[in-house]
């Protein structure tokens, strides 16, 4: 019999940017709250699970066209980067700065270097996961 | 005020951990899957729904702190535990699990053209 997964794909559509929006929520709030790269990664890779459950893998493919191994590879480059970026300035391995800059937006906001390596490992996560999870799933 | 604001967190709070416990019962007595899993997805929503908006009233009121996730949570346990639901009473149909002794219709049956007579699967 051929299933109709209209109610699924739907509340899939609905509910991903709910999920998706948290995910970056968690990232962001990672240096103040609970939450950080890690748990941001494995929430955005939820999401995309998500859409494949609901969908086919090709469709997936054609929405995010992503091959994710070299997601994991960006991901450590922005942190090997973050840490000898702190070479040119004198300073050891893996320092860290932050200044308070006025953006035009947003006003004052304190820009940590910490939040670039995060962005490393959050690409790492969520390469990780979908490269693990993709290759189990196209198993034919 | 705060005291109205106080008893209503409370009532909430009661009503959703009433709603939990009644949704377990229904999940322990009731005889098939899809009575199971019509107590488990009904009751069960609404009760952890009551839990968090009394939750999220404690802390705006007590606190004067508006958590927006709770918020948030409430919409989407709204949304995405019916579908959880429904998707595992369809996966239970689909498979062949048996309806209880004591269901009397099954339109879906019917309607597949499979089999004219309801009731046929429990001989």
């Amino acid at each position: 019999m051929k299933t109709n997964d209209i109610i699924l794909q739907t509340v899939t559509k609905v509910t991903l940017f709910i999920i998706i929006l948290f995910s970056i929520h968690l990232f962001f709030a990672g240096h103040y709250y609970p939450g950080g790269g890690f748990v941001g990664g494995l929430m955005t890779s939820g999401a995309i699970v998500l859409l494949l459950l609901a969908f086919d893998m090709k469709t997936v493919a054609n929405i995010l066209p992503i091959d994710y191994k070299y997601m994991i590879a960006t991901g450590l480059l922005f942190a090997v980067g973050t840490g000898a970026g702190a070479l040119l300035f004198n300073a050891p391995f893996l320092t860290h700065a932050f200044k308070d800059v006025y953006l035009p937006l947003l006003g004052k906001t304190s820009l940590h270097t910490a939040v670039l390596f995060d962005t490393g490992v959050f690409l790492v996560v969520v390469g990780v996961t979908m490269t693990i999870i993709q290759t189990i799933g196209e198993d034919e | 005020m705060i005291e109205i604001i106080r008893i209503i967190i409370i009532v909430l709070i009661l009503i959703g951990a009433f709603l939990s416990l009644v949704a377990a019962f229904g999940v322990i007595r009731l005889p098939d899957v899809y009575t199971r899993n019509h107590a488990a997805s009904k009751a069960a929503t609404l009760g952890v729904m009551s839990v968090l908006l009394g939750t999220f009233l404690y802390f705006y009121a007590e606190e004067g702190h508006f958590n927006s996730r709770l918020i948030l949570g409430i919409i989407f346990i709204f949304m995405t535990s019916p579908v959880a639901g429904h998707l595992i009473s369809r996966a239970a149909y689909n498979a062949g699990v048996p309806l209880a002794d004591v269901s009397v219709q099954d339109d879906l049956k019917t309607k597949k053209g499979s089999q004219v007579s309801v009731n046929q699967e429990k001989p």
